[in-house]
């Protein structure tokens, strides 16, 4: 007797675990960057959130008699909750923000796939806004501290600057707040750039654990796409439509004018890359259909300039996110695809006579 | 140069056709007996004309057909009807069969060789009815019906399916191959019949010797025939798929193909119709793959209809001890059996063994959307599968259930491996039922 089971009898790569564990492989350099160049206390970040995360969602396995750690899901919400921790925050915060991501945005409401907020970035949000200032304390990596320890991010000191009266790009209103390394500068002397943009690409700067080099979480999102976990639409079309709103009203309060914003500095710092390419592409919580993934993506770039150049809040990117995590149940419902065969009706013909 | 395709969905599966590729069609010894069914076909299932001892012949009608949409059943021996039973057909359909005891000494009805091309489309269109010729592709359409133009409407293309982009089938390619000025000659009496304005063979880019095989020796011949070489993607088999692809018309839907000015017809149909028109051969025998990870020996078999898929196993070497599944067809849509007696049938293509290829994974839907950025056919299976899973029917016809042709490609990347064609083929049935 033979095993019976509805066509088709193969299948493709794709697997839910597996895919999670790809995100995971994805993260890992830029989380290993942040351990690296803020030391051995982002990685205890790390670990207490992913800890917390799992723990969480074994405990909460336990009411519900449903055991999904296999899945991986809760370990990857874990992981970004770390990534998205100053490294010198007090370890109960990443631990609520854990808690939260995986008790109150996604258990509650059925589990994986049935949330409808990113976990990790609802979790972040929560911390973000009940202990704001633990949050908002940043380090420079170990190489450029000189004698200050702690630093803003080159985003809040520029926004800093800026509501003091100060205008002008990146180079001016950061020299002697923020140090550039020696390289950026002479990259950004060769290339005729910010240097700022240099060492935000590179993840010269102050920032969350896992969101300061740019270019590993590119890497990353390379990655991913290449395993096609991901498709281009969202990260592409969120980071093109930021850059581009940057660059052509960015530069109103800066004193730029209009065509003349900053985009270097402003893709590259922040939580753009990781947000663009791990969070915006969080399968549960964006639209399935690829017109809905675009719409979703503008709306993100739209959002995430808004709020970064215009909001009086930092947390850009994740609010966008989230917003735009909102409202994706009502893009899916009114974002049709066009099926196969189906034509707009032609007017009818007059009759031949 | 760019090569043709469907534009939307679809996927890549591995081809796995090199395990059988390159292996010449035999013809399997006769079995000891045969079980010809009478739904060997889409449509009302042939009216059994024997009773139990009766004696056949080899080409008699021993099925009737019973309606518009039938074909006739023939003996493909000389024999004697062991026995009348039902039996449950590849497709699950359970219809009356005839067990007949193969006799050890059999007759050739089909040497002499008849002129065809002096006849007209109606006569041709007739002698292809009384050869219970159906398509060979797997959906086994009475091809006279397929081939009958109503009044008013013309064909602009007819459009050869040598597609066979299921994995692991190899039976269409080696009968162009082997035997290409046969398969030519059958399409130009399907030609003589529906009197196209153009003629396309499909071929997809992993059998370019057949390609370019099949384009010299039509030029050769003088055949109007464009062999057109198509990018690989599944389904493009599929009837709409590939005049999407050929000739980059959509048809509608619920319409047929002629609505569009494609009739489109499978390769081995068109072996069969030069039998039948050369011969007066009826569709009794077929070429059939067998192949797999866990038979002993792939092969290319030429086998009466009515053979026992035990008796094809056996005849390749027999199972590895890894077999896990037997399929009959290509493994994306192919019908998994469990009685290893079930017979053949006009639309069988091929036959599978194989080891367990999918894992027993599941999760919740994480609404990922690749069942949507896959669905051929422009659907959303996520929605239909989840108003299906809770009894809302309407709302997944209302969705385009209907529309859906089980391809599998959602299935087939679902990363949770929800059963989504199970769900689909479910939701048809109840669907239909509560109407």
């Amino acid at each position: 007797m033979k095993t019976v089971r509805t066509s088709p009898h193969i299948h493709g790569p794709l697997r839910t675990d597996k895919a999670m564990l790809f995100v995971i492989v994805a993260l890992l350099p830029s989380a290993l960057w942040g351990v690296f160049a803020f030391g051995p206390r982002a990685l205890l970040v790390l670990a207490v959130s992913v800890a917390a995360s799992v723990l969480t969602e074994y405990l909460l396995g336990l009411v519900s008699k449903e055991f999904t750690l296999k899945d991986l899901s809760a370990a990857v919400t874990g992981l970004l909750v770390g990534m998205n921790m100053p490294p010198a925050v007090p370890l109960y915060i990443p631990i609520i923000a854990s808690a939260f991501a995986i008790a109150v945005v996604k258990w509650t409401f059925g589990g994986l796939g049935c949330n409808w907020m990113n976990p990790a970035l609802a979790g972040r949000v929560f911390v973000f806004f009940s202990f704001t200032s633990q949050m908002s304390a940043f380090l420079l990596p170990r190489w450029m501290r000189l004698d200050a320890v702690s630093s803003a991010t080159p985003l809040s000191a520029m926004k800093t600057a800026v509501t003091g009266g100060a205008q002008g790009l990146s180079q001016d209103l950061l020299a002697g707040t923020i140090p550039n390394t020696d390289l950026a500068l002479a990259v950004a002397d060769r290339l005729g750039i910010s240097p700022y943009a240099v060492d935000a690409f590179l993840g010269n700067v102050g920032g969350c654990i896992g969101e300061v080099s740019a270019l590993l979480l590119l890497a990353g999102g390379i990655f991913l796409l290449a395993t096609k976990i991901i498709t281009w639409r969202i990260p592409v079309v969120y980071i093109g439509s930021f850059a581009l709103l940057s660059w052509v009203f960015g530069g109103i309060p800066y004193g730029q004018g209009l065509f003349g914003g900053e985009v270097l500095v402003p893709v590259f710092s922040g939580g753009l890359m990781l947000g663009a390419f791990f969070m915006a592409t969080d399968w549960v919580t964006t639209p399935t259909t690829p017109k809905g993934e675009i719409i979703f993506a503008l709306g993100c770039g739209f959002f995430t300039f808004l709020i970064r150049y215009f909001g009086s809040l930092p947390e850009g990117v994740s609010l966008a996110i989230i917003l735009m995590n909102i409202v994706t149940p009502t893009i899916d419902r009114f974002v049709k695809v066009k099926p196969f065969g189906y034509v707009k009706k032609p007017r009818k013909k007059e009759a031949k006579a | 140069m760019k090569l043709a395709t469907f534009r939307r969905g679809g996927v890549h599966p591995a081809d796995r056709k090199q395990l059988s590729k390159e292996k010449r069609i035999e013809r399997m010894p006769l079995p000891e007996e045969l079980i010809v069914s009478m739904s060997e076909h889409l449509g009302a299932p042939a009216v059994l004309t024997k009773k139990k001892g009766d004696t056949v012949t080899k080409g008699e009608v021993i099925g009737t057909a019973s309606g518009y949409i039938s074909a006739d059943v023939h003996s493909p021996v000389d024999g004697v009807v062991k026995e009348i039973r039902k039996v449950r057909a590849q497709s699950g359909a359970v219809a009356d069969a005839a067990v007949i005891a193969v006799d050890d000494v059999q007759s050739d009805p089909w040497g002499e060789e008849h002129d065809w091309k002096g006849m007209s489309g109606e006569d041709l269109l007739d002698l292809v009815r009384s050869m219970g010729i159906v398509g060979m592709g797997g959906a086994t359409f009475p091809t006279a019906v397929k081939l009958t133009i109503p009044m008013g409407k013309s064909v602009d293309a007819l459009i050869i399916n040598g597609v066979e982009c299921e994995p692991y089938l190899t039976s269409d390619y080696r009968l162009m191959i082997e035997h290409p000025d046969e398969v030519l000659e059958g399409v130009m009496v399907a030609a003589a019949i529906v009197n196209p304005k153009r003629i396309i063979i499909g071929i997809e880019a992993n059998k370019m010797d057949a390609v370019s095989l099949l384009s010299s020796k039509a030029l050769s011949s003088g055949y109007p025939i464009t062999v057109m070489p198509l990018k690989m993607k599944y389904p493009q088999g599929d009837e709409k798929q590939l005049i999407k692809a050929t000739i980059g018309r959509e048809v509608p839907s619920g319409k047929l193909p002629l609505d569009t000015g494609a009739v489109v017809c499978n390769l081995g149909t068109c072996f069969a119709l030069y039998e039948a028109a050369v011969y007066h051969k009826p569709l009794v025998e077929r070429v059939i793959t067998v192949s797999g990870e866990s038979i002993a020996e792939p092969k290319n078999i030429l086998a009466p209809i009515g053979t026992k898929f035990s008796d094809l196993i056996a005849y390749c070497g027999g199972e590895k001890d890894d077999a896990v599944s037997v399929v009959a067809g290509g493994p994306m849509m192919g019908f998994a059996i469990s009685d290893e007696d079930t017979p053949m049938v006009k639309g069988s293509g091929g036959l599978l063994v194989l080891p367990g290829l999918v894992d027993d994974f599941s999760a919740p839907c994480v609404l990922c959307g690749k069942c949507v950025q896959h669905c051929p056919m422009g659907l959303q299976p996520n929605r239909m599968f989840r108003n299906i899973k809770y009894g809302n029917y309407q709302a997944a016809i209302d969705l385009g259930l209907m529309d859906c042709k089980e391809c599998g490609c959602c299935a087939y990347t679902c990363p949770s491996h929800l059963p989504l064609v199970q769900g689909f083929k479910l939701g048809k049935k109840l669907g239909r039922k509560k109407k």
